[in-house]
């Protein structure tokens, strides 16, 4: 399981039997693979190891006889003779395990983890008969809130030290730690600082007793009465692998598998938005769910049958032609993506489609930039970052960075506010909004930036000492460089950071990126042609036409509207402006940046369908709503960020009448008097792997053959792995995950035709974006996602909604200062569009200059996306000035 | 028998001062050790056969030698000393600082250290401020700091408090401490803090005592260090004796040369069993070690000569325990500083010691069972098994093969002792 252990075979002898372990893996590992599983508690394949529980003691021969030695510490050597099954290993582990037990409230009946306890097992096992501890066990009070998901039961733990591991080595958050001495060690938050880490569930999955439980899942069921689903998360689009828990066709868990993506890992959001699907399980809470079609009638929204809601959206439709704009899609399946291009560009002949609420990146960007893949991370030579904060936006993708930080790998970051890579990172490059550019130059060495950035009032953003050392961390040519960029701030043009990243790629040739858009599958709209200009596999209109001609009914001959330029022609009225707007499970009316722009386009529009899961602003808005199943309800793939497809599986049924994306986009066509020619979505799936360049090859067969973790396209591109077992100590919870066909590595695929593109499609991002100069009175604005918003996941997961905070603007003590108010006082932003009044805290760490607010979070009387009211999509930069109310 | 090392200050009620420290040679020893070369240095501690004082008795010439080469590396002197009936480096700690500070300058002068670090027990509330006033007088000496003495070395000597945990004694829980973090002993491999000790830079622990003899050993030189004692024992050391004896305290005494009986019984040292007793049992080397009986009484004071009875010298603290005392109490005692004092990190030694102890505590005190003797021999077994010593061990560090030491010993040779608690219900005398 360990990825980076080189393969230099080392012999020795396991119980008589020659066997070979890989050069720097541990004995544990070697036996397993070898199998002979010894048992252990403190062990984790994917964390360091302590060697503290002292469960996994073999015997090793030594010049002076035999001695007990931990296994998971010590790593096999050439002619080591080792025994695990010796009279005195036994005794030994027989020993602790009863050590183990004996304080241990044995109240298995009423534990969580009664069933698949890693304790239980173990003792079942190799455990003695009846305990011989007759004494008073140790007392706490249990159990007690370590954080506001996690509840700590401090007599049932077994100081195994995988929690405080977790946290201080994977997440980096050393949050809680053990205190005490004895055997009254116990696991504690510190009284000043809370548990608040957004991957406080990994501590409750890999705990190997019911000592850490979480909310959203204590008491809920039985193990063994749970159903299990391999799946992918699509809380975002790093696409963990997951296996997903249900009883009685309602979500109860959802735990992490072990894999080469997100190594087992998930974050809070992954782990506990499942509430979000079919409620909380101790509440009779509503998951907010569109249950059943809608049509508006008189005002309002009344429900309807399937065929009268498409009956009414194919009028729509209809008397529209082509004048219809598609927003949205990036959190459908591969499959469904699909079928709504293939009717919006197919059918209908609109190219107004447009997966991304300028909030992402260009898809010429996307498709030009050479790919990069997680894996790359763990052997790079240097990771160069343009990001909001990774820990808010792609949580597990910076677990895996951390891991390769940890490693020393050096780590330069561009920022505009100090996040969880900062403190990762080898060298920080703070820059105010609009300036990213400036500084990649002077990375690359052009100089006259410097003094443009000089000049601003209040001085160089960042140390120009932190520009040398970058400069020096980044390999000549970007041998080994991988970039992850994304939106740094949604409160300036995303063609900013579209340009940066286009002159790294000319200034670093061999440089590999991993572009960072957030939402689940996102990468799989953009490649199956939910963006204006392009058909499905990343082929442009021009190119896509012959190719689709046999099997579509028309394609588009020019390129339409972007989300923005289409809410922009409805709102002004503009030639070319559609009339119906088709949103697939988007809510610009929160997730817009410009707030404004939204509301007018929407206000504008004919005719407003939504396909939606939940209810939002946006569905209150709409003329008909259409139920979409949602994450865990669906059958079909997904493409995380890497471009890399896996496999969704159902878990539970979809509540009422909610049809599946695809679905949907057969019926609609269906009521238009088209036909899209598929009917499941196996032949989805067969007619994208048959017809998009960038999925050739790509077989149900072959995903089937692969880990979970599925296959990167194009297909060939990178080694497919088949699945390992899982060890159930490490990963208790998850049910045997079936074993694929596949050896551990298939090199030799078809060679899928290369994706177009590459080079020739970054023509499309320009070169350079002038940007205003700072206004000595103003504040730039830096805005930016946090894990826990106003998102329809979050607000409708009862264990969640309380994690989000109120809006606040973040600004420099300079700034409260000149303004004369205290640090919490409520402020007027007021920008050139309008105003918000919100609390201004101080903090020290915010680039002098700079305000910084999160997005889609709500003030006192700003109910929503607040940030939104301030942003103007067609600014490059957002200034705003700081008044006292 | 008369020879004083370490406490040769012993008579002057102000040895701590630095007035009367530089009266009585103090820096002198430093001064020739600056002259000479430090592998010279090394030379005459090698040929000393300095056996550390801190409980393994480790020679520290090469213990030094081991110390891997590497642009930084660090000196750390172990004044933790908190088990129970050790307090010999408290006195050294106390009496005579500027002999530890010299000796630590020298020390660090030998291995080339420029930064080195003096761990010491918290509760030693006057022994923190005598030394800490020592450095910061041998600074304004010259023999700290900058090019002390105009020899061009260099060495910072900083003091660390305790936080009031037995195991920082533990060399490497205590360089843990040292770098701020909890003290848990580190797993081995690396097996050694001179390869990778305090912020994973090759580090030398040492003990107070001995460091406190490297003045007399440069000033007299090595051989004269090794004329003393007998083998590989060689010179003084020092023995806190407690316990039933007339005359508790710290003695140095030439090793080997003289027997426990004699410790315990001349009159200008323990001055005899309290009372006139008879001796019940000893523990020869601190509660770690495995005991002593009255047969063993004329073994001589030395390293090999005590691990030939399969027991220790250990930290040099001798308890006596006279006819009078119950065995069973004596073990709970001892088991219950184990059981507080273990860090909690591994297992066998955090549940094991807990559990020993709630059954030695009732048997002492009522609701014993007949099986519990067994039980304890078992437990321990579990803790170190074979129980042999030196001890094999299932835990991590040797805190937990520690704790059957007491246990077994008494079991071994008192078990009719242990079967009248449980017939009595409790202990009888209760002493
Ligand atoms: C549980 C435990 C406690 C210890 N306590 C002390 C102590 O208080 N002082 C000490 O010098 N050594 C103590 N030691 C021994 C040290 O680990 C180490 O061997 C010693 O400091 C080395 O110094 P030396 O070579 O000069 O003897 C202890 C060892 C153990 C296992
Ligand atoms: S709470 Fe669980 S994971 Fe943490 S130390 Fe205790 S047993 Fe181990
Ligand atoms: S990081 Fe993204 S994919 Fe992974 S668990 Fe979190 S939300 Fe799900
Ligand atoms: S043996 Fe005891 S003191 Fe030593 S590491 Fe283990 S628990 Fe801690
Ligand atoms: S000591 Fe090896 S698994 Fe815990």
């Amino acid at each position: 399981m360990a990825d980076d252990a080189t393969p230099v075979t080392i012999r020795f002898t396991l119980d008589g039997r020659e066997v070979e372990a890989n050069k720097g893996e541990m004995l544990i590992a070697a036996a397993e693979r070898s199998g002979t599983y010894i048992p252990r508690f403190c062990y984790h394949p994917r964390m360091e190891p302590v060697g503290v529980c002292r469960m996994c003691l073999v015997e090793v021969e030594g010049p002076r006889g035999t001695t007990l030695m931990p296994s998971c510490y010590i790593a096999p050597s050439d002619g080591m003779v080792v025994r695990t099954d010796s009279e005195k290993v036994k005794k030994a582990q027989d020993g602790v395990l009863e050590f183990l037990l004996a304080n241990h409230p044995l109240d298995c009946p009423v534990c969580d983890k009664g069933g698949e306890c890693p304790l239980q097992d173990q003792t079942l096992a190799y455990g003695p008969g009846e305990s011989r501890f007759i004494e008073e066990k140790r007392h706490f009070e249990k159990p007690v809130p370590i954080s506001d998901l996690v509840l700590l039961d401090r007599e049932r733990c077994i100081q195994c030290s995988r929690c405080t591991r977790f946290a201080a080595e994977v997440a980096g958050e050393a949050q809680i730690a053990f205190s005490g001495r004895g055997d009254l060690v116990e696991v504690a938050p510190f009284p000043t600082e809370p548990f608040t880490s957004h991957f406080s569930g990994n501590t409750v999955q890999i705990c190997p007793v019911g000592a850490l439980t979480a909310k959203p899942y204590r008491f809920a069921a039985r193990p063994w009465d749970l159903d299990q689903a391999e799946s992918t998360c699509t809380g975002c689009s790093v696409g963990c692998r997951v296996a997903v828990q249900s009883s009685q066709d309602r979500l109860t868990r959802v735990l992490g598998v072990d894999g080469e993506v997100s190594h087992g890992w998930l974050c809070d959001k992954g782990r506990f938005g499942f509430e979000a699907v079919t409620g909380a399980h101790d509440a009779d809470s509503e998951p907010g769910r569109v249950t059943t079609p809608m049509l508006k009638k008189n005002g309002e929204l009344v429900p309807v049958t399937w065929s009268e809601a498409l009956s009414a959206a194919a009028a729509a439709l209809s008397t529209a032609g082509s004048a219809v704009g598609v927003i949205g899609g990036a959190q459908f399946t591969n499959e469904g993506a699909y079928a709504w291009v293939k009717l919006a560009k197919g059918i209908i002949g609109t190219d107004s489609v447009d997966a991304q609420l300028d909030d992402g990146l260009p898809a010429s960007l996307v498709f030009g930039l050479p790919a990069a893949t997680i894996l790359d991370l763990d052997t790079a030579n240097a990771v160069l970052t343009i990001t909001g904060d990774l820990s808010e936006e792609l949580p597990v993708l910076f677990l895996r960075l951390r891991e390769a930080a940890h490693r020393g790998t050096p780590i330069v970051q561009i920022h505009q506010h100090p996040d969880s890579v900062t403190s990762i990172a080898h060298s920080a490059l703070a820059v105010r909004s609009g300036d990213t550019d400036a500084v990649v130059r002077m990375l690359c060495g052009d100089d006259v930036q410097a003094a443009q950035l000089r000049n601003h009032p209040e001085g160089l953003s960042f140390d120009p000492a932190a520009l040398e050392a970058a400069k020096a961390a980044l390999p000549h040519g970007g041998k080994g460089l991988v970039v992850i960029v994304g939106r740094e701030n949604l409160a300036e043009d995303g063609t900013l950071t579209a340009a940066a990243a286009k002159r790294i790629a000319g200034a670093f040739p061999e440089a590999t990126f991993l572009v960072g858009l957030r939402r689940a599958n996102v990468r799989g709209a953009l490649d199956l042609g939910l963006t204006p200009g392009f058909l499905p596999g990343r082929v442009t209109l021009a190119e896509g036409q012959s190719r689709y001609a046999g099997t579509w009914a028309t394609t588009p001959s020019a390129t339409g509207l972007s989300t923005v330029e289409q809410l922009r022609a409805l709102a002004t009225g503009a030639a070319g402006a559609p009339s119906v707007l088709v949103l697939l499970g988007s809510d610009p009316l929160t997730d817009l940046p410009d707030g404004a722009l939204a509301a007018a386009g929407l206000a504008k529009a004919t005719t407003t369908i939504v396909v939606s899961g939940h209810h939002t602003a946006t569905t209150a808005q709409a003329d008909i709503v259409l139920p979409v199943t949602v994450a865990n309800e669906r059958t079909g793939t997904t493409t995380n960020v890497e471009g890399r497809v896996s496999v969704l599986a159902p878990a539970v049924a979809a509540p009422g009448q909610a049809w599946s994306d695809w679905t949907i986009a057969t019926a609609l066509a269906d009521a238009l008097g088209a036909d899209l020619g598929l009917e499941t979505v196996d032949a989805f799936a067969a007619e994208i792997a048959a017809l998009a360049p960038s999925h050739r090859g790509l077989s149900a067969q072959l995903l089937a053959g692969a880990s979970g973790d599925g296959i990167i396209i194009p297909v060939g591109s990178s080694p497919i792995h088949g699945a390992q077992p899982l060890d159930p100590t490490a990963f208790p919870g998850v049910k045997a995950v079936p074993a694929r066909p596949l050896g551990t590595e298939q090199a030799s695929l078809p060679e899928g035709a290369p994706a177009s593109g590459g080079a020739a499609l970054l023509a499309a991002i320009p070169e350079a974006v002038s940007v205003p100069g700072p206004d000595g009175y103003a504040l730039r604005l830096t805005v930016q996602r946090r894990l826990y918003d106003g998102g329809a996941t979050v607000t409708n997961s009862p264990s969640l909604a309380p994690l989000v905070d109120g809006a606040t603007v973040k600004v420099h003590p300079s700034a409260l200062d000149r303004l004369g108010v205290a640090s919490g006082t409520v402020v007027r932003l007021r920008s050139a569009a309008a105003h918000l009044d919100l609390p201004a805290i101080s903090d020290k760490t915010v680039i002098k200059g700079t305000a910084v607010l999160s997005f889609n979070h709500a003030t006192a009387d700003h109910a929503g996306n607040a940030a939104a009211s301030l942003i103007d999509a067609s600014a490059v930069v957002t200034d705003v000035r700081m008044e006292t109310r | 028998m008369s020879t004083t090392i370490v406490t040769a200050r012993r008579a002057f009620d102000d040895s701590f001062t630095i007035e009367r420290a530089l009266a009585t040679g103090a820096y002198e020893g430093l001064k020739k050790a600056l002259s000479m070369t430090p592998e010279a240095v090394c030379a005459e501690v090698d040929a000393a056969s300095l056996l550390g004082r801190g409980g393994a008795g480790f020679p520290a010439g090469r213990k030094w030698s081991m110390l891997r080469k590497n642009p930084t590396t660090y000196l750390v002197i172990n004044g933790d000393e908190s088990e129970p009936a050790t307090f010999k480096d408290h006195y050294l700690i106390e009496r005579d600082p500027h002999q530890l500070v010299e000796g630590v300058i020298i020390a660090a002068y030998a291995l080339q250290v420029t930064q080195a670090f003096i761990f010491i027990r918290g509760e030693f509330a006057l022994g923190l401020e005598r030394v800490t006033q020592a450095i910061n007088e041998a600074y304004a000496h010259g023999a700290l700091g900058r090019n002390i003495f105009g020899s061009g070395f260099s060495l910072d000597l900083v003091v660390h408090p305790g936080a009031g945990a037995y195991i920082c004694g533990e060399e490497t829980a205590l360089l843990e401490s040292l770098e701020g973090k909890r003290g848990f002993p580190r797993i081995k491999p690396p097996f050694f803090p001179a390869a990778i000790g305090l912020y994973g830079e090759p580090t030398v622990v040492n003990n107070v005592e001995t460091v406190s003899n490297l003045p007399w050993i440069v000033s007299n030189g090595g051989a004269a260090f090794a004329a003393l004692g007998e083998g590989r024992s060689t010179g003084t050391r020092l023995f806190a004796l407690s316990g039933d004896v007339e005359r508790p305290g710290v003695f140095e005494v030439e090793m080997v040369k003289s027997t426990f009986r004699d410790l315990i019984e001349r009159p200008e040292l323990g001055g005899g069993v309290r009372g006139g007793k008879a001796v019940k049992a000893i523990i020869p080397g601190g509660v770690s070690a495995p005991w002593f009986f009255p047969e063993d009484l004329d073994t001589p004071l030395g390293q090999d000569e005590v691990a030939a009875k399969n027991s220790m010298l250990g930290s040099g603290s001798i308890v006596v325990m006279d006819e009078t005392r119950c065995m069973v109490r004596a073990a709970w005692r001892i088991t219950k500083f184990f059981s507080r004092e273990s860090c909690g990190q591994c297992t066998p030694c955090r549940e094991g010691s807990g559990w020993l102890e709630r059954v030695l505590y009732r048997l002492e005190h009522g609701g014993g069972r007949m099986e519990d003797v067994d039980l304890l021999l078992d437990l321990c077994d579990n803790i170190a098994p074979g129980l042999t010593w030196p001890p094999q061990q299932t835990t991590i560090c040797v805190l937990g093969p520690s704790i059957p030491s007491s246990i077994h010993s008494a079991i071994s040779r008192f078990r009719e002792e242990f079967i009248a608690h449980v017939h009595d219900g409790g202990c009888r005398h209760g002493r």
